[in-house]
């Protein structure tokens, strides 16, 4: 396979690309998502590719564009709408609960939505009030709906088109403060990364690491730093927040005995309260220490001159893993 | 016969493109008049700089307005003290008039929650980001008013012709309409929400005619002849207060206009637009307009000019340094609003938040 040196954002196009070029009925709509190519440029040059009909600019309106979706796919069409931010994805929530995530057990499985709304999340970018929240529960709470958050260029792409493929609805969410941070290799042809499992970034015996999205990122680079202190942690990036991979989880957990998770999103609810209690229910007898979560506080996403403060940073990271492991 | 009597394609003007009187002069004193005037150009010259600003990285994404200044300094100067004012995000200029300073609205901007805090005696909303979300707010707004028997005030909002697509919108017009509520919806019309023309938000030939379907008064007015806006405002808005017998009390005003600049300093309209069409909108420009109608009426010369001039140019300049001035917040101001009653999960994550920033001190948290 030929490989290209792509950012996360590019591996979005490039998924987008290769799956249209494979698949008449897939198409993509949203606001701002032809001419303009996206905010972000996820979209780009798709327009001038495939024209009108299969690169849509809607009108303003989410719960119209989700809804329209549904009802797309419901006539076997693959649409991937685009909600511009996750932070506008309110307004079509009713449709994406209401609809999105239970056509297929309301019909009995006589339809199903083979679709994929799109959205970047996350915090960290300096960018205006609403535009930075993590709530990836939100939808992860939701039964029928997959929830997937990819965290490498080469992830992006191939979790990407197996989303796509999936017969069910999936929401995937795209940590945009590394959507140009880094590049990595991405084969130029259609592959997939599967949905539901976890990846072990890196190895380790003392303590197992629990994150996701962005927050990869300052884990390993605590993990790297902590290394000095003799502390050898492995790092699971999750990836499939729902349905999380329970058994890379516990199996990490088994080895190291103790755990930190790290995420963005408010700490009251978020990801860190399920796998702590997967632990809990899966592993109790191997448990040295209580779990750890290092995450977003429960407070209202700050305005950017405080996000910094907001978001875990590495030295929280590292305060939280010396914690558990010094317990 | 009310201005509003008349079809939403029949658009509203005072001043040709070359302020040459074309219609009804509102009545308004000349030292009103005179203090639209000041009020626009300050407004222009505060989005010039606070482009600036933005592009030499001492603010975040900004949203300007420049060409909007007509529709938002005409229809906020038409509002009386006691009546209410609810924004999108771009309305710096309107909220100037509603007694937001510009250091606040570059406080917003510079992301300091302490911009988004309205100075008690101002009546107007926080600026709203999630599109047509804050126009339910002014239907309820307006309702309350009413339920309070405060007929005497108005509530005035503000959204773009981007809004008119969600729901939202609908449902605060069909509201205002059933309960009868002394609304103003005031849709800056500027022809693109980000890189979508009118033509993809709606098949309908106005948005003023969207009101009929809610059974309001809908009207076109020229957004960038700020004494149309005026007029139509004003007649709104007393409408609103003292409606006829058998008359509706709110209004959806559609100001045609157009916006200059890019949507926000983070996107690129070149992609999306062509030059022709800025050019073509830039000789519609709402300040050069006006100042010819005051200069030929007597109301302004050079002089008075050269000193609207120079005020403008230092209140901005004060107010920049003001907001950059202004102590940095304290990182533990992000606990201390999400309740009334700090909740114990919250103390505890303060304490612990601020137990962590003593140990490994800001260097800890800062990102490059
Ligand atoms: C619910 C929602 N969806 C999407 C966005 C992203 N967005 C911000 S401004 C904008 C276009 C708004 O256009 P319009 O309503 O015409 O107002 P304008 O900014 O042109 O004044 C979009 C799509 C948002 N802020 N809120």
């Amino acid at each position: 396979m030929s490989a290209q040196n792509l950012t996360i954002v590019q591996a979005v196009r490039d998924g987008l690309y290769t799956e249209m070029n494979l698949d008449d009925e897939v198409l993509v709509m949203g606001e701002d998502v032809g001419k303009n190519g996206g905010v972000f440029r996820a979209t780009e040059g798709l327009w001038d590719e495939f024209g009108d009909d299969r690169v849509i600019d809607t009108p303003l309106a989410e719960s119209g564009i989700v809804g329209t979706a549904v009802g797309m796919a419901a006539m076997g069409l693959k649409p991937v709408p685009e909600i511009q931010f996750s932070g506008f994805m309110y307004p079509g929530y009713d449709q994406i609960i209401s609809h999105m995530s239970r056509y297929r057990t309301r019909t009995r499985g006589r339809y199903t939505l083979p679709m994929v709304l799109r959205a970047p999340y996350g915090g960290g970018i300096r960018a205006p009030e609403s535009h930075s929240e993590s709530k990836e529960m939100f939808y992860a709470h939701e039964a029928g709906l997959k929830v997937v958050i990819p965290s490498t260029p080469y992830d992006t792409k191939g979790l990407l088109i197996s989303a796509i493929r999936d017969p069910d609805p999936v929401i995937f969410m795209e940590p945009k403060l590394i959507y140009r941070a880094f590049r990595g290799e991405v084969p130029e042809e259609d592959y997939t990364v599967p949905i539901g499992e976890a990846a072990v970034r890196r190895e380790g015996t003392d303590v197992s690491v629990f994150t996701y999205g962005a927050m990869t990122r300052p884990t390993l680079e605590a993990v790297e730093n902590l290394e000095e202190e003799g502390i050898d942690a492995e790092v699971v990036d999750i990836r499939t927040i729902s349905p999380m991979d329970r058994e890379t989880v516990v199996e990490s957990f088994k080895k190291t005995g103790r755990a930190v998770v790290v995420h963005e999103a408010p700490k009251n609810g978020g990801l860190g309260a399920e796998i702590t209690a997967t632990i809990q229910e899966e592993a109790l007898l191997y448990q040295e220490a209580p779990v750890k979560r290092v995450a977003g506080y429960d407070v209202p996403y700050p305005l950017y001159a405080l996000e910094d403060y907001y978001l875990p940073s590495v030295a929280r990271v590292e305060e939280g893993i010396r914690e558990a492991v010094n317990f | 016969m009310s201005v509003l009597q008349r079809d939403p394609q029949d658009q509203v003007r005072v001043l040709d493109e070359d302020g040459a009187v074309v219609g009804e002069v509102p009545d308004i004193d000349d030292e009103t008049l005179v203090e639209m005037y000041r009020n626009m150009r300050l407004a222009r010259h505060f989005d010039t700089r606070a482009v600036s600003l933005q592009r030499q990285g001492r603010m975040g994404t900004y949203p300007p307005l420049s060409g909007q200044e007509g529709a938002q300094i005409g229809s906020a100067i038409a509002l009386e003290e006691d009546d209410w004012m609810v924004p999108s995000y771009r309305e710096h200029g309107a909220a100037l008039i509603r007694g937001l300073p510009l250091k606040q609205t570059l406080l917003y901007w510079m992301g300091h929650e302490k911009g988004n805090k309205m100075p008690e005696d101002a009546n107007i909303l926080p600026p709203a980001v999630p599109i047509a979300s804050q126009i339910p707010h002014a239907t309820g707004a307006a309702w309350a008013l009413k339920l309070q028997g405060k007929t005497d005030k108005g509530v005035l909002c503000y959204f773009g012709d981007g809004a008119t697509s969600e729901g939202d919108f609908h449902e605060a017009l069909n509201f205002a309409g059933v309960f009868d509520t002394p609304n103003i919806f005031f849709c800056n019309n500027n022809q693109w929400a980000i890189s979508v023309p009118r033509e993809r938000q709606t098949a309908s030939e106005t948005i003023a005619q969207k009101a009929t379907a809610y059974g309001l008064d809908g009207i076109q007015v020229d957004g960038m002849d700020p004494l149309a806006v005026y007029s139509v405002t004003k007649a709104a808005l007393d409408k609103a207060k003292n409606p006829d017998e058998g008359e509706l009390r709110p209004t959806l005003i559609e100001a045609v206009q157009y916006r200059f600049g890019a949507h926000t300093t983070a996107d690129d309209p070149t992609v999306y637009r062509d030059d022709e069409e800025v050019e073509r909108w830039k000789a519609k420009d709402p300040i050069p307009r006006l100042e010819t109608f005051l200069r030929e009426t007597g109301r302004l010369d050079d002089e008075k000019i050269d000193d609207i001039e120079s005020d403008i140019e230092a209140t901005v300049a004060d107010a920049i340094e003001a907001a950059e001035s202004d102590p940095r917040p304290d990182p533990s101001e992000m606990f201390e609003y999400a309740y009334a009653e700090q909740t114990p999960e919250i103390r505890a994550q303060r304490e612990e938040f601020e137990a962590l920033r003593e140990k490994v001190g800001d260097e800890g948290f800062l990102r490059e």
